[in-house]
């Protein structure tokens, strides 16, 4: 049977749009009340890093990040083939690489909190 | 005889001007350049709570500016569009039989968008928005 290393790039690619789809636009609206000057009570230093020291807290935060970010890898891959930029193995390789070093970034993060 | 196969020219750049539902793929297409960006500033956030309480506050403070505005509100409505045609999508993407039937599109669809209005006023009110 062929073997194809599709999958793994599809598998985070589809959890990540849909982590992308129910989260992102609520964390859009908090930092966005922050970018008005009105920071939620939940984004003080406290709270997040309260929030950010618990290990489910970690888990959430890791899951959100890394998979919007393969996942929005994975898509703008797509969009610059479909804007005429055919170097299609240059630009998968690059924007892989970033999405895996911003997910490995941020796990070094967490821990460090 | 020789058989010459058909090749269509499809220009590069521009080959989604020529239909509706082509520009229609590309404006879903182009929201994941902010969705990406806004990623990058989850990242660096993160950075910064890691960084300490001052580092953390600054971060805070640097987001109050009309560039991060107009930012936010591309990103806003980016992500909107995209959880849309993503939800919109889930009756193609999973169809669900039960029986001889299959559930209606607009019922696997319309689950999805009250599962995400629930969970964004949940979180919305976690982080003590109201």
């Amino acid at each position: 049977m062929a073997k194809s290393h599709k999958p793994v790039v599809w598998f985070p690619f589809a959890a990540g749009g849909t982590v992308i789809a129910f989260f992102i636009p609520v964390i859009v609206v908090l930092t966005f009340m922050a970018a008005l000057g009105h920071v939620p009570p939940g984004l003080s230093y406290d709270r997040m890093h309260a929030f950010a020291g618990s290990s489910l807290g970690k888990l959430v935060i890791f899951g959100v990040v890394a998979l919007s970010l393969w996942s929005s890898a994975h898509r703008l891959r797509c969009t610059c083939f479909d804007f005429g930029l055919r170097a299609d193995t240059l630009v998968a390789t690059v924007l892989y690489i970033m999405a895996i070093a911003g997910s490995l970034l941020s796990a070094v993060y967490l821990l460090q909190i | 005889m020789s058989r010459r196969p058909l090749v269509r020219e499809v220009p590069p750049t521009s080959w989604y001007f020529h239909r509706p539902t082509y520009l229609r793929y590309m404006s879903r297409e182009i929201t994941c350049i902010f969705v990406a960006a806004y990623c990058v500033l989850l990242v660096v956030g993160l950075q910064r709570l890691a960084a300490g309480p001052a580092a953390y506050e600054a971060f805070l403070l640097g987001l109050k500016s009309a560039d991060s505005i107009v930012f936010h509100l591309l990103a806003l409505a980016a992500s909107v569009y995209h959880a849309a045609t993503w939800f919109g999508a889930t009756h193609k993407a999973m169809p669900i039989q039960i029986g001889e039937n299959f559930v209606q599109p607009g019922v696997i669809s319309g689950a999805h968008y009250v599962v995400w209005l629930v969970l964004s006023f949940v979180i919305l009110y976690l982080a003590g928005v109201f």
